[in-house]
């Protein structure tokens, strides 16, 4: 058994994120991590690991750098890691990206009890697309939003989430996952796990490792394979401030109680 | 279905479609919101605007949708499709959408709607853009626009071909820090995903309604198809919070972390007096202080109520995005630096546990003097 996990680097939104001149990020002047959903499916996949045996293998579409948090997704605890990296691949949209990636893990092979899991959604697209597109690709059928795994033999009961509620969901081996962060909490890398991540096995697949497979295609990948494109991009404006109140006291709420029912508001 | 459909654009030209979401035999807000919004594309395409409703038995709700604007609905009913799956839904649309070609598809980007719509997209081989916030086809209007909502320089504006009949889908990315206008330009039909609570809702109309044409497809569906089992489908057992259709919302953040459940007190309180319901911060979700449904924000929900009131939270890029078209923003907060203060239309600085209850009484006051 094999659990194939999809990883990305990602830069940190969450901290200061500085836009270049014409619009575009400035990826050089921020900080990378790996995308938090994706740390919930590997988190997911260790644990299965535990129980089953099974193989962790762990991938990633990116540039050369991505190499240094897949080391540290072996550190977590996976075996072994493979990066898709190729100028061909730059410029994918979701699609395009996982019509590379569904190629990379038909390389790596699903076998009849294997499981390919990833994140939600990655924090600078937040599209929550690549995950079912993979499966269709790969013609697995697919589990988003998990929130509880698991498993008896080759089947899995899936608790996934709904706005208002869940769905118990019974799927058999093999399938795709996409994770919550409801479904764990991500582990540590372990002092002998950095130890090791250099040691355990570490793969570049690029165009011409996959180029055999039918989905790589120059009409279906990169850039130009993209079904869609940006047409604009931009940021938006300032909402321009308001009234800063002086004081906080009785007087200034008071006032502000005053212009909110001059306004009608209240 | 392996052979890509771009091979003749012109051949969709099945009108504009919307995918109604129902869940258990209610329709979810989203689908009205939806249908209003592809009411104005269709319009502007010169073209007509369908719904396609799945599930059993739903053929009672369909006309519904009438009443905002739809001309048609195509409502595929069958025993395997009573709850959402993945599989037979995916099935039942795409072979819908190849025998009938829609130019545009709308999808609330609900749990379900961000499950489906990509497998969809993947398996038509056309584009699909995520969580839409603003949609266009005209070209004027889509400049109008821009000089409205973006920083661009008038000329760049100006400079857009008039030209042009693709559905220009706008959206946040990288938390709100950048705005992306996408296009679909080789594939159809176009697609969107859209957040709910996002676009407005057009005023009912009883005689649109009873003039929506029902269309029944044929539905290809055997048990053969289905991979995934549904073995329950469980309703949350408290009820949730209505942030998107509420009137009022009071949000509070990380600022109410001295005294967490003090905080949420007063902040329900002030709710109440202003006839309006609770928010929070991504902070106070992820420490357990609210639930994931009180969540406002770009991972959360999109609000435009008509006073939203921030306690406590400093305006992360991540949150303004959630809430920043609100008609009146009041924040408190003790910082004067707070980026919230950039975007409030009246900032109080100071400590939320004193502002709050003298605002609270402010209010009373000013209602019992009107």
């Amino acid at each position: 058994m094999k659990i194939i996990v999809c990883v990305k680097q990602v830069p940190d939104t969450s901290g200061k994120v500085a836009v270049n001149p014409d619009g575009t990020l400035n990826r050089a002047s921020m900080a990378t991590i790996t995308n938090p959903d994706d740390l919930n499916a590997v988190e997911a996949a260790l644990t299965l690991k535990e129980q089953t045996g099974a193989e962790v293998v762990v991938v990633s579409m990116g540039p050369p750098p991505a190499e240094g948090m897949l080391r540290e997704v072996i550190a977590r605890g996976a075996d072994r890691a493979v990066l898709v990296s190729a100028r061909e691949f730059g410029g994918s949209d979701t699609y395009a990206t996982s019509q590379i990636l569904a190629a990379a893990i038909n390389k790596i092979g699903v076998g009849e009890e294997d499981i390919v899991m990833c994140g939600r959604q990655a924090i600078d697209g937040d599209t929550a697309q690549v995950g079912p597109q993979i499966a269709e690709k790969l013609g697995l059928p697919q589990v988003s939003y998990a929130a509880e795994i698991t498993k008896e033999g080759r089947t899995l009961t899936i608790k996934r989430m709904l706005e208002d509620g869940y769905m118990t969901i019974k799927v058999n081996t093999p399938c795709l996952i996409t994770c919550i962060k409801e479904l764990n909490a991500p582990r540590y890398m372990s002092v002998g796990g950095i130890f090791e991540c250099y040691e355990k096995p570490y793969e570049v697949f690029d165009y011409n490792t996959l180029k055999d497979d039918p989905l790589i295609d120059s009409t279906t990948i990169g850039l130009k394979g993209s079904p869609t494109n940006i047409f604009k991009s931009f940021t938006p404006p300032q909402k321009g401030a308001g009234m800063m109140l002086e004081g906080a006291d009785k007087d200034t709420c008071d006032k502000l109680a005053g212009i909110l029912a001059a306004k009608h508001l209240i | 279905m392996s052979t890509f459909n771009s091979a003749d654009i012109a051949a969709f030209n099945g009108g504009v479609w919307v995918f109604c979401e129902q869940r258990q035999g209610t329709m979810m807000p989203t689908s009205f919101e939806l249908i209003s919004e592809g009411r104005k594309l269709a319009d502007e395409l010169g073209t007509k605007l369908y719904g396609i409703l799945l599930g059993h038995n739903i053929e009672g709700i369909a006309k519904e949708l009438g009443g905002y604007g739809a001309d048609g609905v195509y409502v595929c009913d069958h025993p395997l499709l009573e709850n959402y799956t993945t599989d037979g839904y995916t099935k039942v649309i795409c072979d819908t959408v190849m025998e009938y070609k829609p130019e545009v598809m709308l999808i609330g980007a609900t749990n379900i709607g961000r499950d489906l719509g990509p497998r969809c997209a993947a398996r038509l081989h056309t584009g699909l853009c995520a969580d839409c916030t603003h949609l266009d086809i005209d070209v004027p209007k889509y400049k109008q626009f821009l000089r409205e909502s973006s920083t661009l320089a008038p000329a760049m504006i100006d400079g857009i071909p008039e030209e042009d009949r693709n559905l220009k889908m706008t959206r946040p990315a990288f938390g709100g820090h950048l705005m992306a206008t996408i296009i679909c330009p080789r594939f159809r039909p176009a697609m969107a995903t859209v957040r709910p609570g996002v676009m407005k809702k057009a005023e009912f109309d009883q005689a649109k309604a009873d003039a929506c044409e029902l269309i029944k497809p044929t539905i290809a569906l055997t048990e053969n198809d289905m991979e995934t089992q549904v073995v329950e489908v469980v309703k949350a057992a408290k009820k949730l919070v209505d942030l998107i259709g509420a009137d009022v919302v009071v949000s509070v953040g990380r600022g109410i972390s001295k005294d967490v459940q003090g905080g949420i007190k007063l902040a329900e309180e002030l709710a109440a007096e202003l006839g309006g319901v609770v928010g929070g911060s991504r902070a106070t979700i992820d420490s357990g202080w609210l639930s994931a449904d009180h969540q406002v924000g770009q991972t959360g929900k999109t609000v435009h109520p008509k006073i939203y009131v921030a306690l406590g939270i400093s305006g992360a890029i991540q949150h303004k995005a959630g809430m920043q078209d609100s008609e009146c923003i009041i924040a408190v907060n003790k910082s004067e630096t707070a980026p919230i203060f950039e975007i409030a239309d009246y900032g109080i600085c100071g400590d939320l546990f004193k502002v709050t209850p003298m605002l609270i009484e402010a209010i009373k006051a000013a209602k019992a003097a009107k």
